[in-house]
């Protein structure tokens, strides 16, 4: 139901994520000013920039997590606005991810996976419960089915993080530094489920500051500064030749260290 | 998780496997953690029981020398005072341990509907606390501040004096037809007696449960199917419509009975008492307040990243509070609201106060014509002794029923 009901728009082939002078103030903060991106399916985008910067909250807008002031946003041909039905239409193609896991510790990890298919998209539980195995098992964990997310690694939990969004088989998936938590042994286990979901044909806008994963993965990179997008080019420019002033300064406090 | 409660067989097993473990380490068993434990509980045991010895015997004898009786002899005797309101039947020439009933009854019939009402106001303003309507949540809140900062007594006498300024009935006011409010309580009608109520009384319970296994069906059913059952309607009309085929059935009796002034009050139909509604209304609207805030509290110690990542899976807001925050938010609400519900019973002796017939009213009256306080405040102190822990069991399984495993 939630496929259907929403209103799409037929030119949307190609792009399926589109910001236009997209703006967004907390209080007197302009945090996002005149963001313009335009996303085609199945691209790989990688975001990175200074702290504070503004790539969470640009992200967040994508799902509504965040509401923009000023300019549109349209997600694979649903208009984000007020109406709470386009916003959970959206939401229900989005998978995030988030820094933090934000599993429910609550649920096991079964469990976890099988909310939303169960309560959103009305499957049957057997059926989303068989869903969910499968998806443990592309990101290498289905034995820690039964377990509760307190039981597990960081690793693990992120990963389990990624099942779930999966579970929902989104069109897009947002991923906002999601291996920042993680102790460095257990970033590259997250980072080979996602080159491997890229290998699929997801479309992903990933949020890091592992530039190894953005060379091997992005086919765009996205630099943010103060709010602004200062450049946004294919990585083989972006690494190599960086227009911008801002990018090179970044780009040699990053790679230095 | 609940931390363990230390029982004493737990505490006896520990310590002879200390004993086993230091006979076998070759550690004196002197050192050992566990039975230390079961030596100092067995001390403090003994002390308590010595020290409550030795009080009672002293009194005792003191009260003897004193040639006051002691002992429990009175309860069989007639009480000679009347009651102003009570459940069961109860006249002067009966004794003093029926008028003790009495007030056990009007304790806990106060003391349940505080409970269910104070429950239902405070999930109710507490959710209104966090609301993002700005009205509905500062309403909340001024309801909250004014309402926990004010003694509980003052609550009470301030209710009790509302309704004793209400106007006389005469002049009542009249909100339903039928029902009056008045400054000699609220009277409303009542169904005159007929065989087949009590038949109706059992549909009900037969309905309630017929419910509650719809409801587990219907759960059942959307597993498997993902086909969401609605259940509130069917599960209203299986509660409202067994009740009514009975009286149906039992020729459906319509006889009210009415009340009607005559002269100065009213006859007929049956009343709240204004020591009752008094009592209640203040006991509840304190105690709501704080539930109100635990509730609050319970909601917001749900880190907000788990908000965000529920409502990012698709979920609407009603089944982000439903599936996501409440279950995380009951583990944090269920302990202190058990303590809200004893305080709540143990407030109901304020009745006192405003000539509400409870224990404390009907154990005092008896303290003062027998003189055996020593008896009066000790039965009294059991009952609620008993009440409490019974709250607190019933409260201790709920909440092991709500706290969560998570690792
Ligand atoms: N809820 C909020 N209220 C007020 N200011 C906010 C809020 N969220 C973010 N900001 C501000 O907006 C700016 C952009 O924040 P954002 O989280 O998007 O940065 P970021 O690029 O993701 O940084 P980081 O790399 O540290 O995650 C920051 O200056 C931050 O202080
Ligand atoms: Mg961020």
């Amino acid at each position: 139901m939630t496929r259907q009901s929403a209103a799409r728009k037929p030119e949307t082939t190609e792009a399926v994520i589109r910001l236009s002078d997209v703006n967004k103030w907390y209080g007197e903060f302009q945090a996002l000013k005149d963001i313009n991106l335009t996303i085609k399916r199945g691209e790989r985008v990688v975001v990175c920039g200074p702290s504070g910067s503004g790539k969470s909250t640009m992200i967040r807008c994508i799902n509504r997590l965040e509401e923009h002031q000023r300019g549109t946003i349209v997600v694979d041909g649903i208009e984000l606005t007020d109406n709470l039905k386009n916003i959970e239409a959206i939401r229900s193609e989005v998978g995030m991810v988030f820094q933090s896991f934000n599993l429910f510790p609550h649920l096991r990890v079964i469990d976890n996976l099988t909310l939303a298919p169960m309560w959103v998209r009305k499957m049957p539980k057997k059926e989303a419960e068989t869903l969910a195995m499968e998806y443990l098992e592309r990101v290498r964990i289905p034995e820690q089915a039964y377990k509760f997310p307190g039981q597990l690694s960081g690793g693990q939990q992120q990963r389990v993080a990624i099942a779930r969004a999966l579970c929902m088989q989104p069109k897009i998936m947002l991923f906002d530094e999601p291996t920042s938590a993680l102790d460095p042994e257990m970033i590259k286990e997250v980072l080979d489920v996602m080159i491997e979901l890229a290998e699929s044909g997801m479309t992903m806008i990933v949020v890091t500051h592992e530039m190894g994963f953005a060379k091997t993965v992005a086919d765009t990179m996205v630099f943010m500064d103060a709010g602004e997008i200062v450049e946004v080019a294919p990585p083989s420019i972006f690494f190599e030749a960086p227009k911008s002033d801002r990018t090179k300064l970044f780009l040699s406090q990053i790679l230095t260290h | 998780m609940q931390p363990e409660r230390r029982t004493y067989a737990f505490a006896v097993t520990e310590c002879m496997a200390a004993l086993e473990a230091s006979r076998k380490s070759d550690t004196s068993i002197l050192n050992s953690l566990a039975f230390r434990g079961v030596v100092y509980q067995v001390l403090l045991a003994s002390g308590v029981i010595l020290l409550g010895w030795y009080l009672y015997h002293n009194a005792h004898l003191n009260l003897e020398r004193q040639g006051i009786a002691t002992g429990f002899d009175f309860i069989g005797e007639r009480a000679g005072f009347s009651i102003g309101e009570s459940l069961i039947p109860f006249d002067s020439a009966q004794s003093y341990g029926r008028a003790l009933l009495v007030g056990i009854l009007n304790t806990l019939y106060v003391a349940a509907f505080g409970v269910v009402l104070a429950t239902i106001l405070g999930v109710t303003m507490g959710i209104a606390r966090v609301s993002s309507n700005w009205l509905i949540s500062k309403l909340a809140s001024g309801y909250v501040e004014a309402c926990r900062n004010v003694p509980v007594v003052l609550h009470v006498i301030f209710w009790a004096s509302v309704i004793r300024a209400l106007p006389p009935p005469r002049e009542a006011l009249n909100p339903f037809d039928g029902v009056f409010i008045t400054n000699r309580g609220v009277i409303y009608p009542l169904p005159v007696e007929n065989a087949i109520y009590p038949w109706m009384g059992l549909a009900l319970l037969v309905g309630i449960a017929g419910a509650v296994l719809f409801a587990r069906w219907a759960g059942r059913r959307r597993e498997l199917t993902g086909r969401n059952v609605s259940t509130f309607w069917p599960g209203l009309g299986i509660i409202l419509g067994l009740p009514l085929l009975v009286w149906l059935a039992g020729g459906a009796p319509l006889e009210w009975s009415v009340p009607a002034l005559r002269g100065f009050n009213f006859q007929g139909g049956t009343s709240l008492t204004p020591e009752f509604v008094g009592l209640l209304v203040g006991i509840t609207v304190y105690t709501g307040a704080f539930i109100a805030e635990i509730v609050r509290a319970g909601i917001q110690s749900v880190p907000h990243g788990q908000v965000e990542a529920a409502r990012a899976v698709g979920l609407r807001p009603g089944l982000v509070m439903r599936l996501v925050i409440l279950p995380q938010a009951l583990r944090v609400i269920v302990p202190p609201t058990t303590s809200q519900y004893l305080s709540l019973t143990k407030n109901s002796s304020l009745g006192v106060l405003i000539g509400y017939p409870d224990l404390v009213n009907v154990g005092n009256t008896t303290l003062n014509q027998t003189g055996q306080a020593l008896e009066a405040i000790s039965i009294m102190m059991a009952v609620y002794l008993m009440i409490s822990l019974s709250i607190s069991i019933f409260m201790n399984f709920y909440n092991r029923l709500v706290a969560i495993r998570e690792r």
